[in-house]
């Protein structure tokens, strides 16, 4: 039986690819840095993780070196967060277009502009677009259980894709949480050694990462859209392997207390435990409130979200992330598009907050709520709203 | 260090030139492209079992247009600033497969390669990096002194008073107003064990060094001149002889680093005046004889602090009055 132990949930990110058995580990300590990649040196030095330490002179050449490794046939793993993610933004979209199956952690916050190290999704949801699995995690466990599912998804033959775990920076990365840590004689039940498909090899020599003309370039991207879309089913059945082994079973959507619900809350990250607390309370009062969240990000789930949004009235999306210029945040609009064409289309109610550190505090989730029930009522809200925004 | 590895190393002559070829023929190089022909020396003389990452540029460009390919050893390519981590992540990767028994044990060549605007520009940085953790690889800069694939713009590697399309000269300029950034001295700086330069116009020398720097354990770093008939408005058939003058004026001196010890590998006696070598480029026309004589005396400034640093025994005399080869 795995333990169960209170530790920081950094630390645990790199007990999870200590697990993994990686074999490069290429990191910049970019302000704000975790105790991740600080860890993971220490297991190298004991000896207790057999991989090679890379302390690269950027988070540019981070993702340069997790490619070159992962091109070279290695597992290869490297964490990050907001200036760090934003400088490696070239590369992050070529990971995908050369196939090598990089598991990265980001510990999200706030881009600059002002400087702020604290939390929110605008790092991520910069990156949006570029070709990467994403899955989101709400507390220890899950960023745990997420990072070893990342490494069992990404170098899965019919996937080969680069993999990115959000999780929280701060309010998920530096508090200790009771996490039940799987050994890697566990873990390696679940993720075999990886078989890479293409690699640098002088026996055998291939071209990676060729010029493509304009006669080629739509069909690479087409081939990039198609082999994400088709990884969710080797996501889910992942997941369900891994509840097989080791109990907990995770899906792309989480709902909760949804049943009957005429307004739903929709979160992602670690804010989630808090919005639970505020539609407990709501309930209590006699109020028709659920809590939906997305885990998986990319490829967005959109069969399960429509399903998902059957016999809902309304959905007050939470962003945690300012999506300039284009009136709302990024998870509405994707939520919007989504409903387009849907057979149920519930009433979407933007609300943007928790940037850059600032707390959602559980008044603020029933205050969101009570405007959507109020706007569904009325049959129209304003098109999205930023939360808490001091006057003075 | 140096001795030990380089105790039984055997040099290319004439007579033992490999018969290898890293790089297909057919590739989609400019006539006379002086560039690719110091690219296929290099990679030649290091035989096949390398592994080579390219900084986007004319080499990557040339050799990579999709379905098709001049490479005959694994090859990659992500981006323009990065050829030096990728080769670092490379040799990571072998390094750790190799130790955890899921690749054979073997030595093989990790080469990464980039033109001047990506080393001493937007890849400095890597470069750097890649050199000061010691990762065992070859650094190729194959310096053509101007960002040639985009359309002739200037680097911190164009020399004084070039014409490029973003250094022209006019009313109140000369051209390249900056003098030419000296990278292997940077290299050299972060205490590797092999830092050379090399010209294509001296193919042995070229091939002995680049076989050298593969040989020896660690970072080496190969500065090769390599002269771009299209950029520079030169005739295509003048690259070889363009690159012995650059060699015989002093412009562009042979030597190695070897373990922080210079060492100039081509003396030239009698050197020829600057102006024979710039007369022949249409990106020095415009040029007046003050500013020649300008670059001129910088040269010679150079060239005598080289030869300070340098241990003169070591040296092959050449004298620039022989027949040419």
């Amino acid at each position: 039986m795995p333990k169960r132990v209170g530790i920081e949930v950094s630390l645990a990110v790199s007990e999870a690819v200590c697990a993994a058995d990686v074999d490069v580990i290429a990191a910049y300590p970019v302000t704000p840095q975790t105790h991740i990649v600080e860890h993971l040196s220490e297991l190298v030095a004991d000896g207790e993780l057999d991989a090679e330490f890379v302390p690269v002179e950027s988070e540019h050449s981070a993702m340069s070196a997790c490619i070159g490794a992962a091109a070279a046939g290695a597992r290869s793993f490297t964490a990050t967060s907001a200036p760090g993610l934003a400088l490696m933004h070239e590369i992050v979209f070529i990971a995908p277009s050369l196939r090598t199956p990089i598991v990265m952690v980001i510990a999200n916050r706030a881009l600059s502009g002002p400087i702020s190290i604290w939390n929110d999704h605008s790092d991520i949801m910069a990156e949006r677009d570029c070709g990467w699995i994403q899955t989101f995690a709400e507390n220890g466990q899950e960023v745990f259980d997420l990072i070893i599912h990342a490494f069992r998804v990404a170098e899965d033959p019919e996937v080969l894709l680069p993999v990115i775990v959000n999780m929280d920076g701060f309010t998920l990365s530096h508090v200790i949480e009771p996490i039940e840590l799987l050994s890697a004689s566990e873990v390696s039940q679940y993720l075999k050694p990886y078989k890479p498909q293409m690699v640098l090899d002088p026996k055998e020599p291939i071209t990676m990462g060729p010029v493509g003309v304009p006669e080629i370039y739509t069909e690479a991207r087409q081939q990039a859209e198609s082999v994400l879309n088709g990884s969710k089913k080797v996501i889910v059945r992942a997941w369900k392997e891994f509840a097989k082994l080791y109990g907990r079973s995770y899906k792309p959507i989480e709902t909760y207390r949804t049943k009957d619900a005429e307004v739903v809350l929709m979160t992602m990250g670690s804010v989630t435990e808090t919005a639970m607390t505020a539609v407990d309370r709501m309930r209590e009062k006699g109020m028709e409130v659920g809590l939906m969240r997305f885990r998986l990000w990319r490829p967005f789930p959109l069969e399960e979200f429509r399903r998902a949004v059957k016999g809902i009235k309304a959905l007050a999306v939470v962003d945690r992330a300012i999506s300039f210029g284009a009136q709302g945040g990024p998870v509405c609009s994707k939520v919007k598009s989504a409903l387009y064409g849907a057979p149920e289309q519930p009433q979407v109610f933007g609300f943007i907050s928790g940037l850059g550190g600032r707390d959602i505090t559980v008044e603020m989730f029933e205050q969101m709520v009570k405007k959507a029930i109020r706007y569904a009522k009325k049959g129209k809200g304003p098109l999205y709203e930023l939360v808490g925004v001091r006057e003075r | 260090m140096m001795d030990a590895a380089l105790k039984d190393f055997k040099k290319y002559t004439r007579k033992s030139l490999p018969k290898v070829e890293a790089l297909a023929q057919g590739h989609r190089a400019c006539q006379g492209c002086g560039e690719i022909l110091a690219l296929r020396m290099a990679l030649k003389a290091m035989g096949k079992n390398i592994i080579v990452a390219s900084a986007t540029g004319c080499m990557e460009i040339v050799t990579s247009p999709y379905p098709q390919t001049a490479w005959q050893v694994p090859w990659i390519h992500v981006a323009f600033e990065n050829t030096a981590a990728v080769a670092s992540g490379i040799e990571a990767g072998r390094k750790a497969l190799m130790r955890k028994g899921r690749l054979r044990k073997q030595r093989t060549t990790i080469v990464a390669m980039a033109g001047d605007g990506g080393t001493a520009d937007i890849g400095i940085q890597a470069l750097s990096g890649a050199l000061e953790r010691g990762h065992d690889f070859v650094y190729i800069c194959l310096d053509n002194e101007a960002y040639m694939n985009t359309g002739i713009q200037r680097s911190s590697a164009t020399p004084y008073g070039a014409m490029t399309t973003t250094s022209p000269p006019g009313k109140l300029s000369i051209g390249q107003q900056t003098w030419k950034k000296n990278v292997p001295a940077i290299a050299a700086a972060h205490g590797i064990p092999y830092v050379a330069t090399a010209s294509p116009a001296y193919y042995l020398d070229l091939m002995n060094k680049a076989k050298k720097a593969a040989t020896i354990k660690g970072p080496a770093y190969l500065h090769v001149y390599s002269p771009c008939p299209t950029g520079w408005r030169l005739a295509p058939e003048r690259a070889v002889e363009i690159s012995r003058l650059a060699v015989r004026t002093n412009i562009f001196p042979l030597y190695e680093v070897v373990d922080g010890q210079y060492i100039l590998t081509k003396k030239i006696k009698k050197p020829k005046p600057v102006e024979e070598y710039l007369k022949l480029q249409g990106r020095f026309r415009h040029l007046d004889k003050k500013t020649i004589q300008e670059i001129q005396e910088r040269v010679d400034r150079e060239y005598e602090a080289l030869v300070q640093k340098a241990a003169l025994t070591e040296a092959e005399e050449e004298s620039t009055e022989e027949a040419e080869k």
